[in-house]
């Protein structure tokens, strides 16, 4: 409102200064606009405002198409490690299981270990978990030994290919943390097992070379 | 088998009906699933014949329980009568019950029923109630208990009437009974209960929420030290005031399978390692000085348990491959294979408990795929086994040293049974759930009674 002010008083002074001056010559003849012309100036002055509109709207969109793009682009990229690390955690929480009362690797578990083995060599900052347990049928004071022995075996594997062995710690649950209830072989076979857990570094996981 | 009495009587005649007893519910036969070494001839022990009276709730619940104490202490021939209601034998019938004048003593019937003991729980008004054991051939009485007991909803109720108890079979038999004690066991909600050596008055002692495992009482019978899973920490629980402490205090390993000392001082437990599984010493009084007694690296030494004396401890090992009983030096020193074995032919061996007079040591071996109890006399190292139905395992004494309580699977699920073992006779102690890993305290006062 204020910025209207001066053009108010601007018109005003020339209206005065035209009232002051006698006899005053002649005023020529206001021009004639041509109205061609004029729509002509007019047309060429909204295409180039349309242009202009478009020229920023193409860049606007561009910037924006741009942005999704590289949104998206970041956006897979974190489902492709996040997907990498689940299926990295699930190689890791395989189980390996025992014969009755042994704590040996059997040699069809040796390659479950081998791909834990991988895993915690592509990512140095992993540390694990390694729980032992034991089936219903041995001594429940014994099954505690007998689950430390079984977690013990599985962390010597590794430790004897190179893992640092303060990456990896024990514990024994004996059988008092069965994963089936029942009380026959294909139950205790399954209760017979080491269960690996990530202690830390666990949030990204790499996948190993070639897996 | 079952050496009880029947008695059938009516008007004034007294017939003895033969062995065909009466059992109580929670009794099998000695025979099923027992194997004893002692051979048990019926008649040997005093008839004991506890006396009705007054019905009345106290006196009623008192003389319930008295007479299942006397018949569990295993001292006895317990002479039953047909019905509670069918005849009254006892003082009562002469006014027994006031406080005025001698009461009659019939002891005529009473030796003519089969009792040389007899048993009556009088009140005597202002006094009190008295247990009052009467020698039938002696003609007087044995001893007179008094018990301080008013109500059955007093809390030290029936640790009061267990004692009397005790006191009666000290008379009677002269040595006390177990009647006042009580047994540890873990439940399948993973918490540790305690349960009256009657079977009665299942109390949880850990709190829940907690896995607990392997209980054992302290020696004077006011604490309880267990494992707490899956942290592996040994909990020292106070009964009385519910505090606790970890020993040793800090610790990332698993620690249990604890024993104390008979003076108490030494906590001696199982430790689970990188070195494998090793026995280590904790001096309880001091709070210091964790100790090593197991040598050697890739062996399971484990259950450890402390002679009365406390000089030696017996423990399961598999130094020399299978488990089995060895014994060492309370400082660890001299280990030696204890329970004689042929290599490859005697099954594991396991969990150690030396008896309270220390001429036992009970344990649980393994016998055609199978758990059963044992028992060594540790002067001449010879074993005897006491089961053979179903899965039998963890054998704990009573402070007799004469009752033993176990896990047994025999009917089912595990459940803790005791045994007798000078008559061989088993019993039920527990039926809900499952139980197991059971721990026998010593006799208990009343102001452990919380």
């Amino acid at each position: 409102m204020r910025r209207v002010m001066p053009i108010v008083w601007g018109i005003t002074v020339l209206g005065v200064a035209a009232a002051c001056g006698g006899s005053p010559p002649p005023p020529p003849p206001a021009p004639q606009p041509n109205p061609d012309s004029l729509a002509r100036v007019e047309a060429a002055r909204r295409d180039s405002l349309a242009r202009e509109q478009a020229r920023r709207d193409s860049i606007e969109r561009a910037r924006r198409e741009a942005e999704e793009r590289i949104r998206r682009m970041r956006e897979d990229s974190l489902a492709v490690v996040r997907r990498t690390t689940e299926e990295v955690r699930g190689m890791l929480a395989a189980m390996i299981h025992f014969d009755f009362d042994k704590s040996d690797i059997r040699p069809g578990d040796a390659q479950i270990l081998d791909q834990k083995l991988a895993i915690l060599q592509a990512n140095p900052n992993l540390r694990i978990e390694i729980v032992g347990h034991a089936d219903e049928r041995g001594s429940d004071e014994y099954n505690l030994a007998l689950g430390n022995r079984r977690a013990l075996a599985a962390k010597q594997y590794l430790v004897s290919r190179g893992i640092a062995a303060d990456r990896i710690t024990t514990r024994s649950m004996g059988e008092e943390q069965p994963i089936d209830p029942g009380h026959n072989e294909e139950a205790w076979a399954k209760n017979r097992r080491d269960e690996f857990s990530i202690v830390a570094g666990g949030d990204v996981l790499m996948k190993p070379p070639g897996m | 088998m079952n050496a009880r009495r029947r008695l059938a009587t009516g008007l004034g005649v007294v017939a003895l009906l033969g062995p065909a007893g009466l059992s109580a519910q929670d009794t099998i036969p000695p025979t099923e699933g027992v194997r004893v070494g002692i051979t048990y001839t019926p008649g040997l022990r005093p008839g004991m014949l506890v006396l009705g009276g007054a019905r009345r709730e106290l006196l009623d619940s008192v003389r319930a329980m008295v007479q299942r104490d006397l018949d569990y202490s295993d001292r006895f021939e317990m002479i039953t009568l047909p019905g509670s209601d069918s005849l009254v034998v006892g003082p009562a019938a002469a006014g027994s019950g006031t406080s005025g004048g001698r009461p009659f003593v019939n002891y005529p019937l009473y030796g003519a029923l089969g009792a040389d003991y007899a048993v009556d729980v009088a009140d005597r008004g202002d006094s009190g109630l008295v247990v009052v054991v009467y020698d039938v051939k002696g003609r007087g009485v044995r001893r007179a208990v008094r018990l301080a007991v008013t109500d059955v909803r007093d809390p030290d109720f029936r640790l009061k009437v267990h004692q009397a108890s005790d006191e009666l079979v000290r008379a009677a038999a002269g040595s006390p009974g177990i009647a006042a004690t009580r047994l540890l066991f873990l439940q399948d909600d993973g918490r540790v209960y305690r349960i009256d050596s009657d079977g009665a008055d299942a109390v949880p002692v850990t709190p829940a929420g907690v896995k607990a495992f392997s209980p054992v009482w302290t020696p004077d019978g006011q604490r309880v030290i267990y494992t707490e899973l899956p942290a592996g920490r040994l909990v020292v629980r106070d009964l009385q005031s519910g505090r606790q402490d970890v020993v040793p205090p800090t610790t990332e390993l698993l620690n249990f399978a604890p024993a104390v000392s008979p003076d108490g001082r030494v906590l001696v437990f199982t430790r689970s390692g990188e070195d494998g599984t090793h026995l280590y010493a904790y001096n309880l009084a001091e709070r210091c000085c964790l100790q090593r007694l197991t040598a050697g690296r890739f062996s399971d030494n484990l259950s450890p348990t402390f002679s009365p004396d406390g000089r030696r401890i017996a423990f399961a090992s598999t130094r020399a491959g299978a488990p089995q009983i060895y014994v060492m030096s309370a400082d660890g020193t001299e280990p030696e294979l204890f329970a004689p074995f042929d290599y490859g032919v005697t099954g594991s061996s396991y969990a150690p408990e030396w008896s309270p007079d220390g001429l036992h040591l009970a344990f649980h071996r393994e016998v055609a795929g199978a758990y059963q109890v044992f028992v060594m006399d540790v002067a001449s190292r010879t074993v005897r086994q006491l089961t053979s139905a179903g899965r039998n395992e963890d054998p704990t004494w009573a402070p007799d040293g004469r009752h033993l309580a176990f896990v047994s699977n025999r009917t089912g699920t595990r459940q803790i049974w005791v045994m007798d073992m000078d008559t061989g006779r088993v019993r039920q102690l527990t039926r809900q759930g499952g139980t197991r890993l059971p721990s026998w305290s010593p006799r208990l006062s009343l102001t452990m009674n919380h």
